[in-house]
């Protein structure tokens, strides 16, 4: 196939199957399908979560399965257990680390809600301090529940506007993300 | 990984603001020896310059740290001098909460502290609760040979997370597939007899929330079949394999005299030789009428803490076999109208028995006055509970003496002089648990 | 059930000078301020080696506890449990603390395990102990105002709100 035939006969020109698509689309296929977690395991709902990351439930069939340490190289952070006053600033330094486009599952119902903590140590909802996309309920989340809401996540992520940041879609707790204007200079490709 | 959070004072101090005393004094005291003979210890580089070491800061959220630890630690070169765990990131108000929640809801809040052993927190809360009431003696015979089974099945589980995770800890990372397949099996019986893989709030006190269900003895043995053959692969895998023996052998060496002095019990303690094991020394349940070794070290390093658990787990199998075999028939709990619900069937026809089941799911039962610590051998080491009683169906005070929280001081320890690349080994080796760490 | 066979039942009314009750055949005794270190110095010699737990106790919604005759009433319990691994026995130390004076000596040189026990008596209760090598918060964060487990200081939870529910 020559650059010739489709410059002649457009696409006509192409001679093997070639499906069309919006680039949207493409993107967050290919978003949902390789969303790195960060490690944030802070209680029981951690070992649920490391189990779902092991043989019997086995996240790397949905593409989760590199738990990332580094919060630069993470995707999702699933908040898995309850979260403390004490470490409630740590929790959002690391969300604010984390690279865009970014998603939160709060996995379990201290991180929630508070669950059965209602008191002076726990922060009540973690969605007072970083926007959370999904909430899964439990306590802990059993590894199928946990699936259940990266499927969901996974939904959310094929559906959303790439290019649309979170401080405009309005969700989460008003975070305001600071967009660095590209260089006005025009980029010239093919010239040296 | 930087933290913005700045905890002040109870974070590791620059050398530059520390008197000799006080660097002195934390291990002096430790090995009991005077300022004068702890300033001549010397293995460690004699007084070096600030700007010759270097501070680091792991966790709170780490990859190794188990949790939300966190550690500094101060580094001339490779070699670290000193130490210090900062905690508290977990901390959840459990003993303020335990105090709101009456003795029958008691159990929810305490199976959340160490959650890879939650029935053995609720079998500690349990029984100073029934010590209290005055009916520890009463307890059938099925219900305390069900928890003995509960509990050794969930020392085993326990077990099993610490192989996996010390194997991902030092770079075994096939050892976390295996660890968790094996673990998977005993979570799923758990499951079947509790409704909860975790969490469970089973042990009830006065005995247990259910009887065991139909084909439990089927499912315990399919275990105990299936898990000698697996325990030996970790054998092959670990146990007998040189780089592991290299990571583990001679790291994070703690003597018998330390381990005491700082209080730390478990799996830290038997692995400088001291044979302390409460099961067989302070008998509780019916640990007295089983069979079973206690197993010890020699070394106190991080390769006898992880032999240790992994015999363990043979001797809890062990005991349950013995289990199996002599699990009488009767009540699952104690027919006390005071401290358990009527059965199911009887709240349809007797309105008395209506509502004092509603009166004590509502208003729980009122516990005498008095004050009792109780003590067990969890997998981590001695739990126990502290409860003080002011007669009213909540505690006054609930006091859970957490295992991990004290182990945890020897890190600083273990750590003394040895190399930061082993510093993950040797919290693997100590396997805490935050949630008791913090509670 | 944990006690141990080997405790003495017709345990004397007071050891070493302090008043010795039962608790639940749990021997306990209690001591004053001034003679704390001194009893505990004590009781490392009998055998008493290891501290495995110290932990405070906030009576105020509770002073009229029975407590010995002799040992006065204070806001303030510092509980001290001591095991002899040697005897396989257990001990009890309950040492009353005044509220307007809410200090002890520490432990620390006796039993170094004591180190991050009494760090968390002194941030949850607000209990000093003097020459502690530590004595910083240990769980709540750095510039938290109050001592959480007093009785006094509120459990701090918000009311739930379901929203949507039919009143």
């Amino acid at each position: 196939m020559g650059l010739s035939d489709v410059i002649d006969d457009g696409l006509g020109g192409l001679s093997h199957n070639v499906i069309t698509g919006r680039l949207e689309d493409l993107v967050n296929w290919s978003r949902s399908r390789s969303s790195w977690p960060a490690t944030f395991g802070l209680a029981c709902c951690a070992i649920e979560m490391m189990a779902s990351g092991a043989a019997h439930y086995d996240i790397a069939r949905f593409g989760m399965e590199v738990f990332r340490a580094s919060p630069r190289q993470a995707d999702i952070m699933i908040v898995a257990g309850r979260v403390s006053q004490k470490m409630a600033p740590v929790l959002r330094q690391v969300y604010d680390q984390m690279m865009e486009p970014k998603w939160v599952i709060s996995m379990g119902v201290c991180a929630s809600s508070g669950g059965m903590f209602n008191n002076y140590a726990i922060v009540q909802g973690v969605d007072q301090i970083v926007p959370v996309d999904v909430y899964a309920p439990g306590c802990p989340p059993s590894p199928e529940t946990l699936i259940h809401a990266i499927e969901t996540l996974h939904t959310k992520i094929e559906q959303g506007e790439i290019m649309r940041r979170r401080s405009e879609s309005g969700a989460g707790a008003g975070i305001h993300v600071t967009e660095i204007p590209a260089s006005s200079v025009p980029v010239l490709l093919g010239t040296r | 990984m930087t933290m913005i959070a700045d905890e002040g004072a109870q974070e590791l101090r620059p050398r530059s603001e520390l008197t000799a005393r006080e660097v002195m004094r934390e291990v002096g005291a430790v090995l009991r020896l005077s300022e004068a003979e702890a300033a001549k210890l010397g293995d460690l580089p004699e007084d070096p310059d600030e700007d010759q070491t270097m501070v680091i800061n792991m966790g709170p959220s780490h990859p190794s740290t188990h949790g939300v630890l966190r550690l500094m630690l101060e580094l001339q070169g490779e070699t670290v001098l000193r130490c210090k765990p900062i905690i508290g990131y977990l901390h959840t108000g459990m003993e303020k909460t335990g105090e709101q929640l009456t003795f029958m809801q008691g159990g929810t809040n305490v199976t959340r502290m160490d959650y890879a052993s939650p029935l053995n927190n609720e079998l500690v809360f349990s029984m100073a609760t029934e010590k209290l009431l005055g009916i520890d003696g009463d307890i059938p015979e099925r219900a305390q040979w069900m928890r003995m089974l509960l509990s050794e099945l969930n020392r085993m589980s326990s077990h099993l997370l610490f192989m996996a995770t010390n194997g991902m800890d030092l770079g075994a990372v096939s050892m976390m597939i295996y660890g968790w397949r094996e673990r998977e099996e005993v979570l799923r019986f758990f499951q079947k007899v509790t409704g909860l893989r975790m969490n469970h709030n089973f042990v009830r006190p006065g005995g247990l929330a259910a009887d065991l269900p139909a084909g439990w003895r089927d499912d315990v043995l399919r275990i105990l079949d299936m898990l000698p053959e697996r325990l030996e692969e970790y054998d092959i895998l670990m146990t007998g394999q040189p780089i592991w023996r290299e990571r583990l052998q001679g790291v994070g060496v703690i003597t018998p005299a330390e381990a005491l002095a700082l209080g730390a019990t478990g799996p830290i303690l038997r692995s400088t030789g001291v044979e302390w094991d409460l099961r067989r020394d302070q008998p509780y349940l019916r640990y007295d009428e089983v069979e079973f070794d206690v197993v010890v070290g020699t070394y106190g390093d991080a390769f006898d803490r992880y032999a240790i658990r992994l015999a363990e787990i043979r001797e809890s199998m062990r005991i349950v076999r013995q289990i199996l075999d002599r699990m009488p028939e009767g009540d699952y709990r104690i027919q006390d109208k005071k401290v358990t619900p009527p059965p199911r069937a009887r709240i349809d026809e007797s309105m008395e028995a209506l509502i004092h089941h509603f009166k004590i799911f509502t208003e729980g039962f009122k516990v005498p006055e008095g004050e009792v610590y109780v003590a067990i051998e969890s997998p981590r080491g001695e739990i126990g509970c502290y409860i003080a009683s002011d007669g009213s169906p909540t505690p006054y005070r609930m006091h859970v003496r957490a295992p991990s929280f004290v182990n945890i001081q020897c890190l600083p320890h273990m750590m003394r002089g040895g190399l930061v690349a082993d510093a993950v080994a040797v919290i693997s080796s100590v396997d805490p648990v935050l949630g008791e760490v913090d509670r | 059930m944990t006690d141990t066979p080997h405790e003495d039942e017709s345990a004397p009314a007071t050891m070493h000078g302090c008043p010795v009750t039962d608790s639940r055949g749990q021997v306990v005794i209690h001591l004053g301020r001034d003679r704390y270190l001194e009893v505990m110095r004590v009781l490392v010699d009998e055998g008493f080696a290891m501290c495995v737990d110290l932990t405070a106790v906030d009576y105020l919604d509770y002073m009229d506890r029975s407590l010995p005759a002799g040992v006065e009433p204070e806001r303030f319990e510092v509980v001290v449990n001591l095991l002899d691994i040697g005897q396989r026995r257990r001990i009890r130390a309950r040492v009353q603390v005044s509220e307007t004076d809410a200090v002890l000596p520490s432990l620390f040189d006796l039993h170094p395990g004591t180190e991050a026990m009494e760090r968390e008596v002194f941030d949850m209760f607000g209990i000093s102990f003097s020459d502690h090598p530590d004595p910083s918060r240990i769980l709540m964060p750095e510039d938290w105002i109050g001592h959480p487990l007093r009785k006094d200081y509120e459990v701090g939870s918000i009311p739930v709100q379901f929203k949507g529910a039919p009143t």
